[in-house]
């Protein structure tokens, strides 16, 4: 392939390419790139954490999705909103928070982006548009058709995305928000990470239809299924999702076929899936995949990319001295932030 | 130099609160079930779609918890939504987003947010609909952090309350009890506001506080009336807000009056009563308690449809005057 490609001329090729690498500058590409690894490190590091008995409660990781929350958020600006999911961490770096702050919030700390109220499954990050991940499956959904729909009576240029994973989609509110946001045209992509089991029971035992995209129809959007663990795909049907939005003709509902090679969450035993299905899926992690695209398509040298790894690795680092460093919330102020007056 | 009075519904008030509110805030939009040409199943929104127009005047689908969740979306991001449900009964299939979302998102995020939205909640029995028609859900949602409940019981507060909800940061509920929707009194023109959180002493009595809300306030003043004529001087307490509640007007009163009774329309276990009777019990003024309280509400069934079934299931007059006559233990 390499060669192939080495022997067209780069115009060639670049026109060639998906919508991605065409709109995206080598300078996006790369920060996308590590904005996988801050994701990927983020959740090796709370993992790590946690196996250490540094942190609380529980955890949902997303290893193994980080192509779809940095595709999907790569023609985003702060303007823009996002909802998230109890697996959110992906989310909220990909839409440009600070891993410090999560990973304070993470260490349930004072300096954390909910001051420590709220934890993994409640970080937001409204300054770049995060109106927060939600510990509700399908809670999220209702809440972007809001935003889109204040967006269109502000008469903003902007659009209102919305994750949520399969188990979502046989939720109410799914059903609830699709149908309103295509009979008010609103600007919302909704976008479902499809990993293919909600909490242990998969698609194929949960949902009568074959794909999650396919629900789409009966509200008149388009539904459109893509490589979730391929950067370029998720980006360009991004792009083309925020476009119609953007252009007044309404929400697209966009299906990223992935999945967590990690258990639900702590509890998770992994007794509803083989140990060869979750290997065939570390073969397709996006990461490395990104990585040996982009440095094929000569937007990277293998030393850039590696410059790119230690970088993010040396961020994360530096949020978990942060964060382990921080103070927690006084006690004495468990009712504050209850209401506003 | 104040405003002129007229006579208006409570239906005309809450109208005119929600006109004077979209005209002073683009910020202000409703949405609701048939709000738009219908005009809201008790006619409240009225012409407003005529005067506002469709997007501002949001008729949904029949989506409760989507629409809820909707006007969460919209408050966060920079609007003022109302949101009516058509029946407050029908909030139980939205109390996702109600409850897990509106309620806590501020706290849940550090404070980073308000969620400044209004669910107007239509509630009560008396109007022959039955069970899922006629609740008195109120307690159910002053029981959660985060919302504020306020329950008007005449055109003046239900006017005066609504304006002071649209302005709040917070995510308030307004509870309209159907029987007074066509009851009328005196409504300044104009705007003014009712603050969340205070009560109102609506009768003062020196022999027992009567604390109600909505239509009970008018039954309660109703027995006071008539217990007057034996020399029993009822001390009437319009709750007016749930939550925040407002404890020090209560505990004032008791002090001076020494008896206490709640009448409430939801059923009596576990209600409003219950609050009310244990801020008195934790308070200096149970020590100048002379008999024991006594809660006055709801039978503990679902609202039946037959009238005379329904009229069984809440409190009436009679039942206000014998309870507040025993109570007064032939003190005069």
């Amino acid at each position: 392939m390499d060669l192939m490609e080495k022997a067209m001329s780069s115009a060639e090729v670049r026109a060639n390419l998906p919508e991605a690498y065409r709109r995206l500058s080598p300078d996006q590409l790369k920060q996308a790139l590590k904005k996988m690894h801050l994701i990927r490190l983020f959740e090796e590091g709370a993992e790590d954490s946690y196996q250490r008995g540094l942190t609380y409660g529980t955890m949902h990781l997303s290893i193994g999705q980080e192509a779809s929350a940095v595709g999907i958020c790569a023609p985003l600006t702060d303007a823009d909103t996002i909802t998230s999911t109890h697996r959110g961490h992906g989310h909220c770096i990909a839409k440009g928070a600070d891993p410090k702050k999560m990973f304070a919030e993470f260490f349930g700390k004072e300096t954390g982006y909910c001051r420590g109220r709220g934890g993994s499954m409640h970080i937001a990050d409204v300054k770049t548009g995060n109106l927060g991940a939600n510990g509700i499956v399908g809670g999220g959904l209702p809440i972007a058709v809001g935003a889109a729909l204040s967006m269109k009576l502000q008469g903003k240029d902007s659009v209102s995305i919305c994750f949520f994973g399969d188990g979502a989609n046989n939720e109410g509110a799914f059903h609830e928000a699709l149908n309103m946001a295509s009979v008010w045209k609103l600007p919302v992509v909704f976008v479902c990470e499809n990993n293919q089991y909600g909490m242990s029971t998969s698609t194929e035992r949960s949902t009568a239809v074959k794909n999650v995209a396919d629900r789409a129809v009966a509200y008149s959007m388009p539904g459109v299924i893509v490589d979730g663990n391929d950067f370029a795909a998720v980006a360009s049907a991004s792009m083309a999702a925020v476009d119609r939005a953007k252009r007044g003709e309404g929400p697209t509902l966009i299906e990223c076929k992935t999945y967590r090679t990690r258990g639900h969450s702590r509890s998770d035993r992994n007794r509803y899936r083989t140990k060869e299905e979750i290997e065939a899926w570390v073969q397709r992690d996006p990461i490395p995949r990104f990585e040996q695209e982009l440095i094929g398509l000569g937007f990277l040298t293998a030393a850039e990319a590696e410059e790119i790894r230690a970088a993010a690795a040396a961020e994360i680092d530096e949020a978990y001295e942060f964060a382990k460093a921080s103070p927690s919330p006084d006690p004495a102020d468990v009712t504050r932030f209850v209401t506003t007056v | 130099m104040d405003a002129p009075v007229r006579e208006l519904s409570f239906a005309q008030a809450i109208y005119e609160a929600l006109a004077i509110a979209m005209e002073a805030d683009p910020r202000v939009f409703l949405m609701g079930e048939d709000i738009g040409v219908y005009g809201g199943a008790f006619q409240v929104t009225g012409d407003l779609v005529h005067r506002f127009g469709a997007e501002r005047v949001r008729d949904t689908p029949i989506s409760e918890l989507g629409g809820a969740g909707v006007a969460v979306g919209a408050a966060v991001t920079g609007m003022r939504p109302v949101y009516e449900f058509q029946f407050s009964d029908f909030a139980t299939l939205a109390m996702e987003q109600i409850v897990n979302q509106a309620a806590k998102m501020r706290y849940m995020l550090g404070g980073e947010v308000s969620v400044p939205l209004v669910f107007r909640m239509p509630c009560g029995s008396g109007t022959g609909a039955a069970a899922q028609h006629s609740q008195s859900l109120e307690a159910w949602f002053a029981h959660v952090p985060g919302l504020k409940v306020v329950e008007p019981s005449t055109p003046h507060d239900a006017k005066g309350l609504l304006l002071a909800a649209l302005e709040d940061p917070d995510p308030v509920l307004v509870f309209e009890h159907k029987l007074l929707y066509k009851m009328k009194g005196p409504v300044p023109q104009g705007h003014y506001t009712i603050p969340i959180g205070e009560a109102a002493t609506v009768r003062q009595g020196r022999h027992v506080t009567v604390v109600a809300s909505a239509i009970m306030v008018h039954r309660a003043l109703e027995a006071a009336e008539t217990l007057a004529q034996e020399g029993i001087e009822l001390e009437v307490i319009d709750l007016r807000s749930l939550r925040p509640i407002d404890s020090r007007t209560i505990i004032e009163s008791v002090k001076k009056t020494t008896r206490l009774m709640s009448v409430y329309e939801g059923v009596k276990t576990l209600g409003i009563g219950a609050e009310i009777s244990a801020l008195i019990a934790e308070s200096e003024a149970f020590g100048y308690l002379d008999a024991p309280i006594v809660r006055l509400g709801g039978a503990e069934c679902p609202i039946p449809y037959n009238p005379e079934l329904e009229k069984a299931a809440v409190p009436q007059v009679p039942d206000i005057v014998e309870a507040a006559r025993a109570l007064a233990g032939g003190r005069t």
